[in-house]
């Protein structure tokens, strides 16, 4: 069954077009990757698929109009949108009793089991933690309520290195169970690449590229090539290529293995680099615009 | 690592299931009001300020000169007037002190949340944007007369016991004896309930603004509707919405009659009128501007983002 199937998907701000005839289509039990420079619209994206905001264009998610059916569909569907939006007032154990009153598919001893593994203290309030303990409270909070759709935007953001890896740790041994659906945007790319089960690239509020990992491994590679094969490497038509302590790194699209091989060390590439070798082309807008 | 996963078993391909656990459609809301007082504790501490600093006032007054208060025997209106203005006095500090603190909170109730991005979380729950407004409306109307009736009883009481004392000293009749303490309170009751009804158009504005009012929601309350008695003044010379504004803010004397005598305490107690007060189409338009103005605020805080 597809969780979330959007069709001419599109969203405008004024004469800001956010969102331009997005289609996807996402199954149930994926791990979608929503990959895009700031200002992209991954966040208006993410944004029409919790029903937070008007769209154009057909929009399903779990069978429901977000927009519409919004109240009904968060009872199945989590998400945590940016980092820190915990209420600062709010006391561990209230926020843990808040969630169990309100939500119908919270299993309290799921977060309480979660919360005895970090150092997070119930009579704490939100305010009194650090940023990775605030993000590590959300996470337990979300990972006890039975949704099938979580949503994850920059949930990672400003978090140390040790946070990060927890936190993707949890999610995949602790909650991923093939029967839910995540999707995550990230600017740390190189850190999801191997929880994934799908891609896609979206930039200036289009689907650039959406594929599987599956499809992505098969479909892009990458070589390592001395200067002796360069030539030969670059008559291959490379979309990519970067230096590396003096060797060429080149990425190609749909080139078989085989043809690769003699030219050098031939490997998947990293999502990071195939990003760079798209976008490139495509005129990123500049950094630090709003996502 | 092992508890998580091994609860989460079951999950996989039963959505049906888990539809069958509905929760009453009450309890998010009761949450959500439970949460308001959580995060709002100056609901509770503010009239308990007023409370306290009234009851020192009285404690330094009696402590004083009680003889002086007390012993003035002959005058009973005097008298009347000494026995039960300390009541009366505790009950119009903390009322007005509510008053205060139920504006401020309906100003920051739904604004607030969008500064801070808490809404964002909020959201990320399955309360309906209807059931958070009506929560938070639920504060100035229900939850903080509720709060404002125990304050102001619980001081009457500690004065009362106050009073005994200096009854005692200067050999004066027990307060008690001559206190109406059960109407005081009935009329405190009815007080406060004519008072949620009659500002209840107040509470939904002041609301509406605050998720409407992207910063400074107190100026944003307060200036536009000044601006339009100006407008009107100067362009049409008429004061229709002042008098309107005015009577509005300052007419629940609407609910109570004149009083009679002033040779008893009773006397001195506002005497209810709630035949005056309900017959009134006033009341009742009240309430539908305060229902609008609501519905208002439900319609923008689902469209509504963190500032």
């Amino acid at each position: 069954m597809s969780c979330i199937e959007a069709r001419g998907l599109r969203k405008t701000f004024g004469s800001t077009v956010a969102l331009d005839h997005v289609d996807l289509r996402l199954d149930e039990g994926r791990i979608l990757g929503l990959i895009g420079p700031n200002g992209a619209g991954k966040s208006t994206a993410l944004n029409a698929i919790l029903g937070l905001t008007t769209h154009q264009g057909e929009l399903s998610v779990l069978g429901r109009d977000p927009w519409k059916d919004r109240d009904r569909l968060m009872r199945d569907v989590c998400f945590i949108a940016d980092v820190a939006v915990l209420p600062r007032w709010m006391k561990v154990s209230q926020a843990i009793d808040y969630v169990a009153g309100v939500h119908p598919r919270f299993n309290r001893a799921k977060a309480e089991s979660f919360l005895s593994r970090t150092d997070i203290k119930h009579t704490s309030r939100v305010r009194q933690l650090s940023k990775g303990m605030v993000t590590q409270l959300h996470l337990a909070l979300v990972m006890a309520i039975d949704a099938r759709l979580l949503v994850l935007d920059e949930p990672t953001l400003g978090l140390d290195l040790l946070y990060r890896k927890q936190f993707y740790d949890s999610l995949l041994n602790d909650y991923f169970d093939r029967s839910r659906t995540i999707i995550v945007t990230t600017h740390q790319v190189e850190e999801i690449q191997d929880i994934l089960t799908d891609l896609a690239f979206i930039n200036r509020g289009r689907i650039v590229l959406a594929c599987s990992m599956e499809a992505f491994e098969a479909r892009y590679l990458e070589v390592m090539v001395g200067p002796e094969h360069l030539a030969a490497a670059r008559a291959l038509g490379p979309i990519n290529e970067r230096q590396v302590f003096g060797r060429s790194i080149l990425l190609f699209d749909s080139v078989d293995r085989s043809q690769l091989a003699p030219l050098g060390e031939v490997r998947s590439p990293g999502i990071a680099d195939l990003f760079v070798a798209v976008m490139g082309g495509q005129g990123a807008p500049p950094q630090g615009a709003a996502a | 690592m092992t508890t998580l996963s091994d609860v989460s078993a079951p999950a996989p391909l039963d959505p049906p299931k888990a539809e069958a656990a509905p929760l009453s459609p009450t309890r998010p809301f009761i949450w959500s009001v439970r949460r308001e007082v959580w995060e709002n504790r100056s609901l509770i501490i503010g009239p308990l300020v007023a409370a306290g600093v009234v009851l020192l006032g009285c404690l330094l007054g009696a402590l004083h000169a009680p003889h002086m208060k007390f012993s003035l025997s002959g005058d009973a209106a005097r008298q009347a007037v000494l026995l039960i203005a300390p009541y009366g006095f505790a009950a119009g500090a903390v009322l007005v002190t509510g008053v205060i603190v139920g504006a401020f909170y309906c100003l920051g109730a739904l604004h607030n949340e969008r500064r801070d991005r808490s809404i964002l979380f909020w959201k990320s729950l399955p309360v309906s944007d209807l059931t958070t407004v009506l929560s938070k409306a639920s504060i100035p109307l229900v939850v903080l007369p509720v709060i404002l009736f125990a304050v102001v009883v619980a001081t009457q009481l500690i004065l009362l016991v106050l009073g005994a004392l200096v009854a005692l000293v200067g050999g004066a009749p027990m307060p008690w004896t001559r206190l109406p303490l059960l109407q005081m309170w009935l009329v405190l009751l009815y007080g406060l309930t004519v008072l949620s009804l009659w500002y209840a158009p107040i509470w939904g504005w002041l609301l509406l603004v605050s998720v409407w009012a992207r910063r400074a929601p107190f100026l944003w309350a307060v200036l536009p509707p000044l601006a339009l008695c100006v407008i009107e003044k100067i362009a049409f010379d008429t004061g229709h919405l002042a008098t309107l504004l005015n009577q509005r803010l300052g007419g629940l004397d609407r609910a109570f009659t004149a009083r009679m005598g002033t040779d008893s305490p009773q006397d001195f107690l506002p005497r209810m009128d709630a035949a005056r007060f309900f017959g009134t189409p006033d009341v009742w338009i009240g309430l539908v501007v305060a229902a609008v103005f609501l519905a208002g605020a439900v319609w923008l805080r689902r469209r509504r983002e963190p500032i």
